[in-house]
């Protein structure tokens, strides 16, 4: 199962720039873990032992995972997964 | 409607139905027009409560100055509430925000200092704390972290609501100091238990993500993810899309924040009726367009406007 993953600025440092990459999974978790063996380091910037860190935020085809089923979310072919760090609105 | 003051008639705002773009009589979509505010936005509900919370802690005195951190409606509204109650106030406020705020903001009598453009809001909160530790005398009300914001909501904007739709099934606003939701949407959970409260944010372009590291990450001290049953990050697009759509179907002219929110209301609406769910989804109406139109929002192609809005604080 591809899925496209929007990798924001601040770690792009691991994607060797590129904006867009593409990973295999059939849940954000698996799709985490091929990103970080494809660009190692990538995972532990994203999640700690609890999960998801404070300050990360991911969308699957815009939705938060966070209502969703978090990392053990199912992901289809063609999803997209968008990572952006959490800043303040308003 | 007779009130004695304007600031005694904030709130109480219509809310109106929307026939056109409802998918059926038993899927309807619902519009709090919150423009209809003195200043023109949600925010004059939260700006008046705390202010006057401020009040009776004993924190503000006449000639008193009031500092904030605010993307525009926020300080808009302060601006106004601050000068009826006898208060200065400074906003730091982004660049990369529409000219119409910072006029808007003058006229009401407030003081503008710009904080950079990359970082959006989280640079305005970060340059805005240290200006407060430099001037300890100035009263930071600060949105992101005040009681009173959200409360100001639960009080007013969340009975409203189900007064006028006690068949509410879903409430949809935008997520910013996430004062609306988590006001409104208490309030509304403990009348209706299975109401569905969903928060729609504005997608930026990258600059406003431009954070040094993510430990810069910002989430305001007033989120409580329990309240929220859903969340959704919509881009410009989407939300231009729906700001005119609302506009052509509707005749409602609302900022493009109020599009981004549309745009999540009418997704759950368009899923309700393909399962065959009755529902009334209400949503806010942040402010109306005016504010907005030097943006590039409102003309040409959706690509055009999409272009034009990139690097802007749209919502
Ligand atoms: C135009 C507009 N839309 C949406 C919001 C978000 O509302 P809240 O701060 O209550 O989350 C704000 C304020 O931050 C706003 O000014």
């Amino acid at each position: 199962m591809a899925v496209e993953v929007r990798i924001p600025t601040i770690l792009r440092t691991y994607t060797g720039g590129e904006k867009v990459v593409s990973a295999q999974g059939s849940s954000l978790q698996e799709v985490v873990s091929d990103l970080d063996a494809s660009y190692p380091g990538i995972a532990e910037r994203l999640m700690d032992e609890s999960g998801l860190r404070r300050f990360v935020n991911v969308y699957l085809n815009d939705e938060d995972v966070r209502f969703l089923d978090g990392l053990s979310t199912a992901v289809a072919d063609g999803d997209s997964v968008t990572i952006l760090p959490a800043v303040a609105g308003g | 409607m007779r009130f004695d003051s304007l600031l005694d008639s904030v709130g109480h705002t219509p809310l109106v139905g929307l026939p056109a773009l409802s998918p059926s009589p038993d899927v309807r979509l619902w519009a709090k027009l919150e423009d209809r505010n003195p200043t023109g936005s949600v925010k004059d509900r939260a700006a008046l409560a705390m202010i006057t919370k401020a009040e009776k802690d004993g924190l503000l005195h006449p000639g008193s100055t009031l500092l904030e951190p605010t993307s525009g409606n926020t300080g808009i509204a302060l601006a106004m509430v601050a000068k009826q109650r006898g208060y200065k106030l400074v906003c730091v406020m982004p660049e990369n925000t529409s000219p119409e705020r910072a006029q808007l903001l003058r006229m009401w009598g407030a003081e503008i200092i710009y904080s950079p453009a990359a970082g959006g809001s989280n640079e305005a909160v970060r340059v805005a704390k240290e200006i407060s530790r430099q001037h300890p005398e100035w009263v930071m009300l600060y949105q992101y972290g005040n009681e009173a914001n959200a409360l100001a909501h639960y009080e007013t904007t969340g009975p409203e609501l189900l007064a006028d739709l006690p068949t509410i099934t879903h409430f949809v606003a935008g997520l910013g100091t996430t004062g609306t939701l988590m006001g409104a949407g208490r309030y509304l959970r403990e009348a209706k238990p299975d109401v569905q409260i969903v928060a729609a944010e504005p997608r930026y372009g990258e600059l406003v993500y431009g954070l040094r590291n993510l430990d810069e990450g910002f989430v305001p001290e007033l989120y409580d993810e329990s309240v929220l049953t859903g969340r959704y990050s919509v881009g410009p697009r989407d939300a231009v899309r729906r700001t005119r759509e609302l506009l052509d179907k509707e005749g409602i002219f609302a900022g493009i924040s109020t599009g981004a929110i549309l745009h999540a209301a009418i997704s759950i609406a368009a899923k309700a009726e393909k399962e065959g769910q009755a529902a009334d989804i209400a949503f806010i109406v942040c402010d109306g367009g005016w504010k907005y139109l030097s943006t590039g929002a409102y003309e040409g192609t959706l690509e055009e406007a999409e272009a034009a809005l990139e690097g802007q604080l749209w919502a």
